[in-house]
């Protein structure tokens, strides 16, 4: 157990090392010290002040977005989505948030529910066009995120329904209800443990379920799928759904848990942030936490970076595309560090198999 | 062109299927343009803003094309025109600081945004081909680390000459054409004549036949003695330099570099590639279609001609592009070996 746990986190961590070395060229490059910039970083993201709490905070959405991409692939769909589906969540979650009058054992999971529900309604129409007129999901998320970003700009600009009357000229929601914010316990954002719940409930249902086990063969061979009697319609609309739900209610805790009202613009990237997230999870739900983790923390640490070092924080990008590129390629990473086995962890899904439709 | 990627004997369903989409969008475009034609400036204004803004989804849409085609699935477009645009931009800047002329500034910077996005296609091939990655993977670290690496080296302030308009002599004395086709920048040109040359390019030569092989069935060109590996090298690196170009088309147009300036114009590339069906002329359609989804929507809001708020205008291309899609209920068959590395047994 201990030599399985060595050998499938040897990667990943070696790969996280290349990574910073990386980062540490590009910052000695621009005549900075990289000792200085890794040493703020590391502060930034785990100690003094509330630096933890951050950390948590930037994972959550990476967590919730990693989630609603990796469940995706695993019936063969590509969700580009995320960000689309995120900003709708997180601007439906502050309507439920302002406009109902709820104790909050029942506030706020209602307003995460509401902001889930309503991503999933259009993942369900991604699915269903997929099932029924062939029209590449691929397409339908990519477009879908301009079309969804624009409306959720308007639901908060000042011609739209859902203006803060107090905001001037502000584009954004009034302040939700208390009764729907997600709490601190000792500076800790509990949201991060709904995500967490979320990605062992992903895992369960992947991984121990019937309906998880149709999922997978849809997205391992359709017409096999098919052979078998499952409905493969039927599993493409249901995992986009899912996929969006879990999306939005990533943007309902950034609105409930941080924000506290929703502002167009405030939440940018953040959707992009889950592909990454589930490729270096290989998929895998669990896989999801720490990978949100390891990237929340290198976001909560780089504006410190910033301000102690004077580095720019969008270094932080570089060094997370040098770590994914070298988990991807454990030969590059066994070749450089001269380690024995190192191995991917590979479940035998191919990311690329959906692409086909 | 038509028997290239039928793999049954074309019916007459599948001939309508085809063309259908065309039709409705050719029918849609007209319609609109008719009724705007009283106008005959303001038509004149969509035309030429549907060709400026189709130029650049047409190069991306190529690049992803003629990768796939060759068997390898390029989700990095949108990085390759971040990455072409900041290179290019800073070529052009510093070689116009060092006082050269101006054309050979522009130039130099053309070439230096292209061999940049061609760099990145012989990086992706070498994931691919070579160390046999997931493709989705390369394409995603190409995505992040360009915008990362852009963000973090790009200084502002900074300034390059700009592109000069080309009037075709002639040409560009039409009524209404020569307006919206003859009036356009260098490289505005050169998009469509790539177009036309990737289109001869795979059907008519002996490359294009060598690449739709290693793209369905690498297994029987290696048989006949192509080199599948080298030929796929080959293939992302041209395909690069399309989305190079793309790049410097940003640049044509804002004569300036600007953070994460692509905007999602590589993840629309994709759409415009899959909506054309891996067929050049289909990208060129499905191009100038959302060009002109996006030229008339910003007409419309500039007239305020519906009393309705900018967001929605602005939602108009893409709501467009899925109602067409929705409706023509085609499915785009991507080339049979697209996103698995070759085994030579």
């Amino acid at each position: 157990m201990i030599e399985r746990l060595r050998a499938s986190a040897l990667l990943p961590f070696l790969a996280v090392i290349l990574g910073l070395i990386v980062g540490a060229l590009l910052i000695l490059v621009a005549g900075k010290n990289p000792w200085v910039a890794y040493s703020a970083m590391v502060e930034g993201a785990f100690f003094g002040g509330n630096a933890f709490g951050r950390t948590l905070e930037k994972a959550t959405p990476l967590i919730m977005g990693g989630l609603a991409v990796a469940v995706a692939f695993k019936a063969g769909l590509f969700n580009i989505g995320g960000q689309g589906q995120l900003l709708l969540g997180a601007a439906f979650a502050a309507w439920a948030g302002f406009t109902f009058d709820l104790p909050m054992i029942v506030h706020i999971p209602v307003a995460l529910i509401v902001g889930g529900l309503v991503a999933a309604l259009i993942g369900a129409i991604v699915g269903g066009l997929k099932a029924y007129r062939g029209t590449h999901e691929v397409i339908t998320t990519i477009m879908l995120n301009f079309v969804l970003g624009n409306f959720t700009d308007w639901l908060a600009s000042r011609d739209g329904p859902w203006n803060d009357p107090e905001g001037g000229a502000l584009a954004r929601t009034p302040l939700i209800a208390d009764s729907a914010q997600i709490p601190r316990v000792g500076g800790l954002p509990t949201g991060f443990l709904v995500a967490v719940g979320l990605a062992v409930l992903c895992w369960w249902l992947i991984e121990r379920s019937t309906f998880g086990f149709e999922i997978k063969t849809a997205g391992l061979n359709k017409n096999a799928a098919t052979y078998a009697g499952i409905g493969v319609n039927k599993i493409l609309i249901l995992t986009m759904a899912i996929s969006a739900f879990l999306a939005g209610v990533g943007g309902a805790i950034e609105t409930q848990g941080v924000t506290n009202r929703f502002e167009p613009g405030f939440n940018t990237g953040l959707g992009f942030d889950g592909i990454t997230i589930a490729l270096l999870a290989r998929t895998n739900p669990l896989a999801v936490v720490p990978a949100a983790l390891l990237f929340g923390a290198m976001d909560a640490g780089s504006s410190l970076m910033q301000s102690q070092a004077r580095i720019a924080p969008e270094i932080i990008a570089v060094i997370q595309a040098a770590i994914l590129f070298f988990i991807a390629a454990p030969t590059v990473v066994q070749y450089i560090t001269r380690a024995r086995n190192v191995s991917s962890e590979d479940d035998g899904v191919r990311l690329s198999a959906g692409w086909g439709g | 062109m038509t028997t290239a990627t039928a793999t049954t004997s074309p019916t007459v369903k599948a001939t309508i299927s085809k063309y259908l989409p065309w039709a409705i969008a050719l029918a849609v475009m007209f319609a609109i343009l008719f009724a705007m034609s009283w106008d005959s400036r303001q038509t004149e204004a969509v035309g030429a803003a549907t060709v400026r803004a189709a130029a650049p989804l047409l190069l991306g849409a190529l690049c992803g094309l003629i990768g796939e085609r060759s068997g390898i699935i390029n989700i990095g477009i949108e990085g390759q025109i971040l990455l072409s645009a900041y290179c290019g931009f800073m070529v052009s800047s510093l070689s116009a600081d060092a006082s050269l002329p101006t054309v050979i500034s522009l130039i130099l910077g053309v070439v230096g945004g292209v061999a940049a996005s061609a760099l990145v296609g012989f990086f992706m091939a070498w994931c691919a081909v070579s160390l046999k990655m997931d493709q989705i993977i390369a394409g995603t670290v190409v995505n992040i680390f360009a915008l990362g690496f852009t963000s973090y080296a790009y200084v502002q302030g900074r300034t390059q000459p700009r592109y000069p308009n080309w009037t075709v002599p002639g040409l560009s004395e039409l009524p209404f054409v020569g307006d919206v086709l003859f009036n356009h920048g260098p490289l505005t040109y050169l998009a469509f004549f790539c177009v036309v040359g990737v289109h001869i390019a795979l059907f008519r030569t002996t490359w294009g036949l060598r690449t739709r092989a290693i793209g369905e069935h690498p297994g029987a060109a290696d048989t006949v003695g192509v080199d599948v590996a080298r030929m796929r090298y080959k293939n992302m690196i041209i395909a690069g330099a399309m989305a190079g170009l793309a790049g410097m088309l940003l640049i044509q147009s804002a004569s300036a570099f600007s953070r994460n300036m692509s905007n999602g114009k590589g993840f629309i590339a994709l759409a415009v590639m899959l909506f054309g069906r891996y067929r050049p002329l289909g990208v060129l359609g499905a191009a100038l279609l959302l060009g002109f989804f996006t030229a008339l929507q910003s007409q419309l809001q500039f007239n305020q001609a519906f009393d309705i708020p900018p967001q929605f205008f602005g939602m108009i291309p893409f709501l467009l592009t899925i109602a067409v899609l929705a409706v023509a209920g085609l499915a785009a068959r991507p080339p049979a070996a697209a996103g698995s590395p070759y085994e030579k047994e």
